[in-house]
C-alpha cells in the first residue's frame, strides 16, 4: 500500500465567474520514502493538489487515502488531527509565530497533539538538532536569517514524526546559496527515510527529487523518475 | 490545547500589544469600578436608612392629638391635649396585635449636675416606652412599675446628656436638678444615634410619666391624665393597617366623636414612612447599578472590536495553527480565552479602583463602609461573561477561517 493514493481526484471551484475545474481526475500513488517534485506553471492545479494531499481541503470528487485513512470522509476536526499526526508543512514564507522563540515555534504542533511540556521541549530540541540549529533555540524569528527560519520551519514540520513532509516553494524566498543548503537538508532527511513532496515551479529545485510529476490544466501530463542532482555537489561547485 | 498553554499564549498576545490591550481593558476597568462603587454607595445609603428605621423601632404607629378650634381659629395638629394615658391603656387592652402602647409627654428642660448644666429634651414615659422604641439602658436600670405608678423622682439619662454632665464619671446614683427638683439618676440609656431627620436621639432624659406631668413639664398637660402622644407597637407589620382602623374607631368612641365630626387625634404609620424611604434608597441603588452596567456593556463592545482587529491581523497565524493541527475549536477557545483574560484583568483592576472609590465616598459622606463580597464576585463573574460574550463572535470568525485562505493572506 502506497503512502498516498489518489483515485480520480477532482476539485471544482464555484466562483462568481463560473465553475473552474482546478483538478481533473488525478490518480497518483506516492510510496513511502520517496522524494517527489510536483511542478507546473501557475494555474496548473499543483497548488490545489498540494492542498488536497495536505488535508487542508476536501476533494469535490474521487478518493484520497493517506497512510490508509480515507480523507474525503473526514470533518474539519478529523482533517486537523490527520494534519497534526501525518503531515509536516514547510511554506515559502516560513510562517513563524513572531513572538515565540525557535524552540516555541517547533513545539507548536506538539501542543495540539497534547504532549506535556517536558516531552515537547526534549523533542523540539532534538528536531532543532536535526536541522543544526540547537544553538539558536532561544532566538526569535526576527533574530534569524531567512535560511535559519526555514530550518526552524523544517524542524517544526518534523517534530511530530509525520509520514509526509509537504513543502510549498520552500526556497522561493531564499537566495540561491541558501536555497541549495535547504535542498541539501531535504535530501539528507529523505535519505534518513522521510517522504517528501515538494511543490515548485522552479526546474532547478525540481532536479533534486527522485521523481518528477508535472501538472497542466488540472491534469498530470508527465510523471517520471530521474537521477537527482546532489545539492552538496552543487555547493562544492559554487564554492570553486 | 491545554488551559495553561492557552492562558499563557493569551498573555503573550496581550503583552505583545500592551498599550492597545490596556486601552481596551479600560472600558471594563471603568465599568467594573463603576458597578462596585455604585452598588457600594447605593447600599451605603440604604444601610443608613435601614439603621435609622431600626433606631425608631419596628412596626410602629404614633397617635398624636389633633387640631382644635378655638373661637373660629383652627390651631394646628397637636394643639389639643386630647389624649390620656387611659386611651393608651384602652389601646393596649382592646386592639389586636398591639404589643405596647407608650404614652408620653415631652418638653424642654435645663438639667443641672453640680457645676455643669445642659439643655435637653425631657420625656415623661411609662414602661411600654422601652419595648415600643426597642430601647434599653446601657448601665443602671430602667424604672420599676412602682416608680412609675407613684411618680418617683428618678431619671434616666441619654448618652449625650450623661457625657456632657458627667464626662467620665459614673452618673448612676448621682443627683441632677430639673426645675430645682433633685432627681436620682438610675440608669444611662443605650446609644441610638441620629434619627432619620438628623436629630441626636441620645440628647434626651426620661422620667416617669406622672413625674413629668406634675413636676417638670406641666404647662400643656393641665388635664391630669392627658399625654402628648402615644407610640403604638404592633407584633407584625400586617397588624398595623387594621390596627390603625380599630384604634380610630376606639378613640372616636372614647372621645365621643360622632358622625361627621372631625377627629381630635391623628394616627400615622411610621413604619410605612420608613419603608418608603428604604424603597426609594433601593431604587436609587438599582438605578446607579444599571447605569454602571451600561458602561460594562460599552467596555465589552470595545473588547469585541479589538478582538476582531486581532483576528484580522493574525489571520496567517491562525492559518499556520490550523495547518499544524489545531482544530477549529482550538482556535475558538484560544481567542475566547484571550478575550476573557483581557476582560478579567480589566475586571481585577476595576475592583481595585471601585473599592478605592467606594471607600473614598464612604469617608467623605460619613457613611458606614459597604463594599460587599457579593458585588466583587458579581463584578468578576460579569466581566468574565462580558469577555466570553463579546469574544465569541470574533473567536468564531477566527475558527471558521479556511486554512488555505488564511495562509495565503498577506
Amino acid at each position: 500500500m502506497a503512502l498516498i493514493e489518489t483515485r480520480d481526484l477532482r476539485r471544482v471551484y464555484d466562483l462568481d465567474a463560473g465553475r473552474v475545474v482546478a483538478l481533473d481526475s488525478v490518480s497518483l500513488d506516492i510510496e513511502q520514502g520517496d522524494f517527489v517534485a510536483v511542478m507546473g506553471p501557475s494555474g496548473s492545479g499543483k497548488s490545489t493538489f498540494m492542498n488536497l494531499i495536505g488535508c487542508l481541503d476536501r476533494p469535490t470528487g474521487g478518493q484520497y487515502r493517506l497512510a490508509g485513512t480515507a480523507v474525503e470522509s473526514l470533518d474539519a476536526a478529523g482533517l486537523a488531527r490527520l494534519r497534526n499526526r501525518e503531515i509536516g508543512f514547510v511554506f515559502q514564507q516560513f510562517n513563524m509565530l513572531p513572538r515565540v522563540d525557535a524552540l516555541g515555534n517547533v513545539e507548536l504542533p506538539m501542543i495540539y497533539a497534547g504532549f506535556d511540556r517536558r516531552t515537547r521541549r526534549e523533542r523540539a530540541l532534538q528536531a532543532l538538532g536535526r536541522v543544526g540549529l540547537v544553538d539558536r533555540a532561544h532566538h526569535r524569528p526576527m533574530q534569524l536569517s531567512g535560511g535559519q527560519q526555514q530550518r526552524v520551519a523544517i524542524a517544526r514540520a518534523l517534530v511530530n514524526s509525520p509520514s509526509l513532509l509537504l513543502a510549498d516553494e520552500p526556497t522561493g524566498a531564499l537566495d540561491s546559496r541558501t536555497a541549495n543548503e535547504i535542498m541539501a537538508l531535504f535530501q539528507e532527511l529523505n535519505r534518513e527515510g522521510v517522504t517528501i513532496v515538494l511543490v515548485t515551479h522552479d526546474a532547478e529545485v525540481g532536479r533534486h527529487a527522485h521523481r518528477l510529476v508535472r501538472f497542466r490544466d488540472g491534469r498530470v501530463i508527465d510523471d517520471h523518475r530521474q537521477t537527482p542532482v546532489n545539492a552538496r555537489d552543487l555547493e562544492a561547485e559554487a564554492a570553486q | 490545547m491545554r488551559w495553561i498553554e492557552a492562558i499563557r499564549s493569551a498573555f503573550s498576545a496581550i503583552m505583545a500589544n500592551a498599550l492597545r490591550s490596556l486601552l481596551t481593558m479600560l472600558g471594563i476597568v471603568i465599568g467594573v469600578a463603576a458597578v462596585i462603587a455604585m452598588v457600594a454607595i447605593g447600599s451605603g445609603a440604604r444601610n443608613l436608612v435601614d439603621q435609622q428605621i431600626r433606631s425608631l423601632g419596628a412596626n410602629l404607629a404614633i397617635v398624636t392629638p389633633g387640631n382644635v378650634t378655638q373661637g373660629g381659629a383652627r390651631l394646628g395638629a397637636g394643639a389639643a391635649s386630647s389624649l390620656t394615658d387611659e386611651d393608651a391603656q384602652a389601646i393596649r387592652r382592646e386592639i389586636d396585635g398591639v404589643v405596647a402602647a407608650a404614652p408620653f409627654v415631652q418638653g424642654g428642660a435645663q438639667v443641672v449636675a453640680g457645676g455643669s448644666n445642659w439643655g435637653t429634651r425631657i420625656y415623661g414615659i411609662d414602661l411600654d416606652w422601652f419595648s415600643a422604641r426597642e430601647w434599653d439602658v446601657a448601665t443602671g436600670r430602667t424604672f420599676d412599675p412602682e416608680e412609675v405608678r407613684r411618680g418617683d423622682i428618678v431619671i434616666l439619662l441619654g448618652q449625650t446628656v450623661a457625657r456632657n454632665l458627667f464626662a467620665d464619671e459614673d452618673p448612676i446614683d448621682q443627683f441632677v436638678r430639673v426645675r430645682n427638683v433633685p432627681f436620682r439618676v438610675i440608669g444611662v440609656m443605650a446609644p441610638k444615634g441620629q434619627s432619620a431627620f438628623g436629630q441626636d436621639q441620645d440628647d434626651v432624659v426620661f422620667v416617669p410619666l406622672d413625674t413629668g406631668r406634675r413636676r417638670v413639664i406641666g404647662r400643656n398637660y393641665a388635664k391630669d391624665r392627658s399625654v402628648g402622644s402615644i407610640f403604638v407597637k404592633f407584633a407584625n407589620e400586617s397588624d398595623i393597617e387594621p390596627g390603625i382602623e380599630s384604634m380610630t374607631e376606639l378613640l372616636r368612641q372614647r372621645h365621643r366623636i360622632i358622625g361627621e365630626q372631625e377627629d381630635d387625634f391623628s394616627i400615622r404609620n411610621l413604619t410605612e414612612i420608613a419603608n418608603t424611604a428604604s424603597a426609594s434608597a433601593n431604587t436609587l441603588s438599582m438605578l446607579l447599578a444599571a447605569v454602571a452596567a451600561v458602561s460594562l456593556l460599552v467596555g465589552g463592545i470595545g473588547i469585541m472590536n479589538i478582538m476582531l482587529v486581532s483576528v484580522t491581523e493574525r489571520t496567517r497565524e491562525i492559518g499556520l495553527r490550523l495547518a499544524v493541527g489545531a482544530r477549529p475549536r482550538d482556535i475558538l477557545s484560544q481567542f475566547l480565552i484571550e478575550a476573557t483574560t483581557l476582560s478579567t484583568i480589566g475586571g481585577a483592576l476595576g475592583i481595585g479602583l471601585g473599592v478605592g472609590a467606594a471607600y473614598l465616598v464612604a469617608q467623605l459622606a460619613g457613611w458606614p463602609s459597604l463594599v460587599s463580597t457579593n458585588a466583587i464576585l458579581m463584578a468578576v463573574g460579569f466581566s468574565a461573561l462580558v469577555g466570553i460574550f463579546f469574544g465569541f463572535y470574533p473567536a468564531q470568525r477566527a475558527a471558521k477561517l479556511d486554512p488555505i485562505e488564511a495562509l495565503r493572506r498577506e
